[in-house]
């Protein structure tokens, strides 16, 4: 099983390579829109780069949800269990 | 019948009136840095009197007269539309009326934003078939009218406009200059992009079309490479459906196009549905920047969610 902090390495990891995030900013508390300025595509982006590396789906109905970093660990955590 | 069909000679119409990003910043709460970031437009065009036939008409006489072809020897009219506001009678009659076409067979597609491309196709048939040989496809939205001006989220994505071809039957021994279409659609996704109702206005998912767009389109448009035995290195220019250019670049990133010139209309055009395709070609046509005889794929997407794509010849 992937820890949340193996999975939030590997979402900084995306953050960065799709929305030019640095990788010292990104955090569980961190709001992808407010705290990182990830806009809405980038969000998508983000989310399909999530889905391949750690093999779980997340269906647009569940994107809107996902708030901070925190809240994707969660639902990826929960996804890939 | 014929061996196949080829464009001739092609032409676009935009109205004069140009709504900038800072005009609409006074009419919603938006800016111009917001949207050259979410979707890289900076201006539209936005009719004022001109209805959807008015345009189509324009677009189609200016490639009427670049073919060298008289209204006497045009068979066939399609015009793919998603914004007619009437029902009867079609586009495609009333542009034949106004370019005094006398007796053309004459219809009107609704694919919404792909609706060039599955008209080009359906023109491609009837040529083949023996049913036509000197065809006008013609692509033109008037979308101010399906624009909500209230709403930021959309009304700073459209414009209006229009874009057409003559394209002819293939003399004998000659290449066909429309290749094979790939053509399909989503319909469980059917409802994320909508023109809806009694009064009205276009609506979207942006998330799910964004998705939509970004993962499954750049197969879909190398398989309609694929189908004409061309690769996407061999493109002179690639014309996708001018959506989003968030949508344009990564598409044309993963499909490969390396050495293509990549229609980005957008910037200066906003999406204009089915017209932002010929009008994107014409406009490349007409600056020179893709050699006469060079392939070149169409591919377009949207409502529906339907796509299709062909590769052609430049005319």
């Amino acid at each position: 099983m992937t820890t949340r902090d193996e999975i939030t390495a590997g979402l900084s990891e995306i953050l960065e390579e799709v929305a030019g995030v640095n990788p010292g900013d990104v955090a569980e508390d961190k709001s992808f829109t407010d705290d990182l300025d990830v806009d809405s595509l980038s969000m998508v982006e983000v989310v399909v780069a999530a889905e391949e590396r750690f093999g779980v789906k997340i269906p647009d109905d569940e994107v809107q949800n996902l708030k901070t970093v925190g809240d994707a660990v969660s639902y990826i955590q929960k996804a890939s269990a | 019948m014929s061996a196949g069909s080829k464009i001739l000679a092609v032409g676009h119409y935009q109205p004069a009136r140009v709504l900038t990003n800072d005009d609409l910043a006074q009419m919603v709460d938006t800016n111009d840095e917001w949207i050259r970031d979410r979707v890289g437009i900076v201006t539209r065009r936005i009719a004022d009197s001109e209805t959807v036939a008015d345009m189509a008409a324009a677009a189609a006489g200016k490639a009427l007269a670049a073919s060298g072809r008289s209204a006497a020897e045009i068979d066939l009219i399609a015009v793919a539309t998603c914004t007619s506001v009437d029902r009867c009678p079609n586009v495609a009659t009333r542009v034949a009326a106004k370019l005094g076409i006398a007796a053309p067979a004459a219809y009107d597609i609704n694919t919404a934003c792909s609706g060039y491309e599955y008209a080009l196709a359906t023109v491609d048939h009837a040529i083949r078939a023996g049913a036509a040989t000197n065809a006008l496809v013609i692509g033109a939205e008037k979308l101010s009218d399906f624009t909500d001006w209230t709403d930021r989220s959309t009304c700073v994505l459209f414009g209006d406009g229009a874009g057409a071809a003559v394209v002819t039957a293939i003399a004998e021994g000659e290449e066909p200059g429309i290749g094979p279409v790939l053509w399909g659609s989503a319909p469980d996704k059917s409802d994320v992009i909508t023109i809806e109702g009694w009064r009205p206005y276009v609506q979207q998912s942006g998330q799910t079309v964004f998705r939509w767009a970004t993962v499954s389109l750049p197969a879909l448009a190398e398989r309609a490479c694929a189908a004409a035995g061309i690769r996407p290195t061999d493109l002179a220019a690639f014309v996708p459906h001018q959506a989003n250019l968030r949508i344009i670049e990564p598409l044309a990133r993963k499909l490969g196009v390396t050495n293509a010139v990549v229609a980005k209309d957008i910037v200066e055009s906003g999406n204009t549905s089915a017209a932002s395709v010929p009008l994107a070609l014409s406009k490349l046509v007409e600056r020179r920047e893709v050699p006469s005889g060079a392939p070149v794929l169409l591919f377009g997407f949207g409502g529906g969610l339907t796509y299709a794509g062909q590769v052609i010849r430049c005319p």
